[in-house]
């Protein structure tokens, strides 16, 4: 399942996906150590598959809870999308 | 002291399938959507529809489940005991307090469209009270991917009463109104509802007819929703739920910009997650979870 975390506002969209089937395999499941703000979280889904997901209570600021791995500028260090072998996190902003 | 017409509300009601015999089923399972705006309670008997009832949620979740379940039940002769497994749903899923499983209104939601529209949906679109939500699912109603948007109340159930009462125009008749313009205008600017108000107030004033701030607000509701659905594409068939789907003034508009058309249900478009949960239910109970 790619799952959407986030939202719309007039200033743009601010989604992060991850392709849960990649987490059932994912046996270490690394990002949710090295993300350093802990945005994931480690759930069992509605079809009893361990996934993970973006924390409730980042949803609706998602934009500012990762700005730490985005800055307006410079170099942009994604923590999580590095330890992600599958390749299962993507960022829309 | 004259009555204050509230314009938003709409109608709640219960329903009870005459050709089913609940003592006759082999397995009872019932689903329970707590919404912010709206709950429904759906009983099912073996996998068909038996009974629901679809009011407005209270000032508690558990009191609204308890209500909406005790209204599903009324002059049925069925009690809670009858009923082998629960589902909870919705924004209130977690406070069901009868439910024996919690689960997210967008699995419920994709398996009651898969049950409403028939296995070729593959595209819903729930347009709730406070949120949302785009779903692909497949032939067995398995969500493949959602995206869901419940930053605010604009393009959503809430935001359109709150649009019904300003404008004096009972939420049924607020998409047919919509509909009745000599020429389509704009959608309102704004996407946040507390603005569209402040700009739909300016329009009245400035001289637009109700009609016409009508439909520049449901066009407005559509725009938005569409460009959710962009984000994770549209395939057909394609499918509303909740209780936008019953404007017509918002679906139509919705389908012209997509240029798909939505299928249709005789089923009530706002029990679709309780329908969903209620089978989810059932399938639980048939892998022995209770
Ligand atoms: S590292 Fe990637 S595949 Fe593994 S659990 Fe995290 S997001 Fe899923
Ligand atoms: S971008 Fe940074 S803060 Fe955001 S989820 Fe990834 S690691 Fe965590």
């Amino acid at each position: 399942m790619i799952a959407n975390y986030g939202y719309k506002d007039g200033s743009g969209d601010f989604f992060i996906s991850i392709d849960t089937d990649k987490c059932i395999a994912c046996e270490d499941k690394p990002c949710l150590e090295a993300c350093p703000i802990k945005i994931l979280e480690k759930f069992a889904d509605d079809y009893d598959d361990e996934v993970v997901g973006v924390k409730e209570e980042h949803r609706k600021k998602i934009k500012y809870s990762c700005a730490e791995c985005k800055p307006a500028s410079g170099e942009r260090n994604l923590a999580c999308q590095k330890v992600c072998q599958p390749g299962a996190i993507e960022h829309s902003w | 002291m004259a009555e204050v017409k509230e314009y938003w509300r709409w109608k709640e009601y219960n329903w009870k399938n005459p050709d089913i015999n609940w003592q006759d089923a082999a397995v009872i399972t019932a689903g329970i959507d707590v919404g912010s705006v709206s709950s429904q309670a759906v009983i099912m008997c073996d996998g068909e529809l038996y009974a629901f009832s679809n009011m407005r949620t209270g000032s508690d979740s558990p009191n609204s489940a308890l209500n909406a379940i005790n209204w599903a039940m009324a002059d049925t002769g069925l009690t809670q005991k009858n009923i082998h497994f629960t589902v909870g749903t919705g924004y209130g899923r977690v406070n069901v307090p009868f439910a024996d499983r919690a689960i997210t209104e967008i699995a419920c939601h994709a398996r009651g469209a898969n049950y409403m529209y028939g296995p070729t949906v593959r595209t819903i679109l729930d347009m709730g009270g406070q949120d949302c939500k785009a779903i692909h699912c497949n032939e067995k109603g398995k969500v493949i991917s959602f995206i869901m948007n419940d930053k605010c109340a604009a393009g959503t159930g809430r935001g359109m009463e709150v649009f019904a009462n300003l404008l004096g125009v009972s939420i049924e008749e607020v998409g047919e109104r919509s509909l009745q313009v000599d020429e389509e205008p704009g959608p309102v600017s704004s996407t946040c509802v507390v603005f569209a108000k402040t700009e739909a107030t300016g329009l009245l004033r400035s001289g637009w007819s109700t009609e016409k701030v009508l439909a520049a607000y449901c066009s407005a509701m559509a725009h938005r929703v569409v460009s959710l659905l962009e984000r994770i594409g549209m395939e057909e068939d394609f499918a509303i739920t909740g209780g936008i789907a019953k404007n017509v003034g918002v679906v139509s508009r919705l389908e012209k910009e997509l240029g798909v058309k939505a299928l249709k249900t005789r089923h009530d478009t706002q029990i679709a997650g309780a329908i969903g949960g209620a089978l989810f239910a059932k399938a639980l109970v048939e892998k022995g979870k209770k």
